[in-house]
């Protein structure tokens, strides 16, 4: 069985199993572009991607490109018991990226330590609430495409 | 002129399965036994029970229930959604059921072998109830990674430390010495060996984590007047709530403005309005606790301290028995048993009875919570 049909990466991590909505984020992604669902009317961003704008209900959308620059608002570092994917990467961390370019937009992901790197690679120490971060773009399984952060000043 | 719920039913029965890491019978079973033993505790007839209310994650429906009990004609029937978060809500619909005159005898509960059953973060193909796509390919997959992220922030944002989290986990684990029905009964903890335990998702040690346990547990809600009749003493349904704030996400609220003001904030609003007293006249409190930062959190957003106090409000004894705030004086999730909640609305009757294994004495009022993090609900009982 191939990882799509799984579910997850041949190293059994899982794959994003992306809704209606969210779709176009990792249509982008897979192109090495890190964009949010913004809104036409009163331009305002939003995540997650959702049908209507909260601020204004304009139904009318777009993918924005951001920087890719943001900062660690804070981070998590999983032990097992886990999926054994994960368990065989574990201590790994997880953060929350509040981007740069929007104050609200939090992405969640991974520091590693260059962008093929595994999750667990990053130094523990690089770990700060704050410490600025800029995204790269893994492809973790054929056609799907994950962001990931590396630390601006390693 | 609104009408109000003040009041105007109240718990007359509550009852439970022993609680176990295994226990043979099925959640089907042990759901039918609490909803028995609870309908005995009140003395009344199951052929009489006309409404039922539960909350998900529940594998026992009401048709199950009304049937093995042999329920008569049943004529409302509800079911909340968000886990832990809908335990204190089956109570709330029963008290507006019965005081809008669409029953008579309500019977909430909930029946789980989370202790030896599956995980429900370990199914990689059925998307759980949180947006996914954006967390778990990142290795984010269970519920004490998601609470601790937000941990994280908390003692960033606050200055709170693992000591505060200690502070609740004991408190729950010296009630629950005291409590002869809680798992934790025979296991005092101590601060070296909460130190010392094993990580679970850093910030939050093995000890900051509920226990996983097989168990049920049921309560039975009828009006005021017929209330006097049962019995034991009435515990009042003074007022309740269920909370759902601007830009909630359920576990992962990483993308409201202010992920550190929850669910709680929003029913303790509705709560207090509807009250006759405030957080400084609750004698007693019964908090969700899956995690311990929960407790903090909650002490916040249920007004008793400031935003950000949460943590130092634990210092000096202030949620043991004889502080400021008894919390989980039958142990609570992190010590007596995890079954999402509802044996805090059980202790609840019991400290409003006086009958609690860490009574609070002369306790006249209480707070029960479900679980904050997720979409959630609250009760104030009072004697």
């Amino acid at each position: 069985m191939s990882s799509m049909m799984k579910g997850t990466t041949d190293n059994g991590l899982l794959l994003p199993v992306p809704d209606e909505d969210g779709q176009p984020f990792w249509d982008f992604a897979a192109r090495g572009e890190l964009r949010v669902q913004g809104c036409t009317g009163c331009r305002r961003l939003r995540f997650p991607p959702r049908p209507c704008c909260p601020h204004c209900r304009s139904f009318a959308a777009e993918w924005r490109r951001m920087s890719g620059r943001g900062r660690i608002w804070s981070y998590v570092l999983p032990h097992p018991p886990l999926l054994p994917g994960y368990a065989d990467l574990a201590p790994y961390n997880v953060i929350v990226v509040e981007l740069a370019d929007a104050r609200g937009i939090r992405l969640v992901g991974n520091l590693v330590a260059h962008p093929d790197a595994p999750l667990g690679s990053a130094d523990p120490a690089g770990l700060r609430i704050g410490a600025p971060v800029e995204v790269a773009f893994t492809e973790i399984a054929p056609g799907v495409t994950v962001p990931r952060w590396l630390l601006e000043r390693p | 002129m609104t009408a109000t719920l003040k009041d105007t039913t109240a718990i007359v029965g509550i009852g439970q399965t022993p609680f176990s890491r295994q226990l043979a019978a099925s959640e089907k079973t042990l759901a039918c036994q609490a909803v028995l033993a609870a309908l005995d505790d009140a003395g009344i007839s199951p052929s009489h029970v006309d409404a039922f209310a539960s909350y998900s994650m529940e594998t026992t429906d009401e048709v199950e229930i009304a049937k093995a009990i042999g329920a008569g004609d049943v004529t409302f029937f509800s079911r909340v959604g968000y886990g832990g978060g809908g335990s204190c809500a089956t109570v709330a619909h029963l008290a507006a059921a019965l005081t809008t005159g669409q029953a008579t005898v309500g019977v909430a509960w909930r029946s789980r072998k989370r202790g030896s059953g599956p995980r429900p973060w370990r199914d990689t193909r059925a998307q759980l109830p949180v947006p996914g796509q954006w967390t778990r390919p990142y290795g984010l997959l269970r519920p004490a990674d998601e609470i601790a992220m937000l941990a994280r922030r908390y003692m960033h944002e606050y200055g709170a430390t693992r000591d505060h989290f200690f502070n609740v986990a004991l408190a729950c684990r010296n009630r629950a010495n005291q409590n002869p029905a809680a798992m934790m009964y025979e296991r005092p903890l101590t601060r070296e060996s909460y130190m010392a335990s094993r990580w679970i998702s850093e910030p939050l040690c093995l000890f900051d984590n509920c226990l996983e346990t097989d168990g049920a547990l049921a309560c039975v809600i009828v009006a005021a007047d017929r209330a006097r009749d049962c019995r034991h003493r009435p515990v009042y349904v003074h007022s309740a709530a269920q909370g759902l704030p601007p830009q909630h996400h359920g576990m992962v609220n990483y993308w409201a403005d202010d992920p550190l003001a929850g669910p709680s904030w929003t029913a303790a609003r509705q709560l207090w309005k509807a009250a006759d007293f405030g957080p400084a006249d609750v004698d007693v409190a019964q908090i969700y606790d899956a995690f311990t930062p929960l407790i903090p959190l909650s002490l916040e957003g249920y007004g008793f301290c400031g935003r950000g106090e949460g943590a130092a409000f634990s210092e000096g004894g202030a949620l043991e028995l004889g502080g400021r705030l008894p919390v989980n004086t039958a142990g609570g999730g992190l010590s007596e048993a995890y079954v999402h909640g509802f044996n805090l609305i059980n202790e609840g009757v019991r400290q409003l009875r006086g009958t609690s294994t860490a009574q609070v004495p002369g306790a006249s009022t209480c707070l029960v919570t479900a679980g904050e993090g997720v979409p959630t609900s609250a009760l104030l009982l009072r004697s």
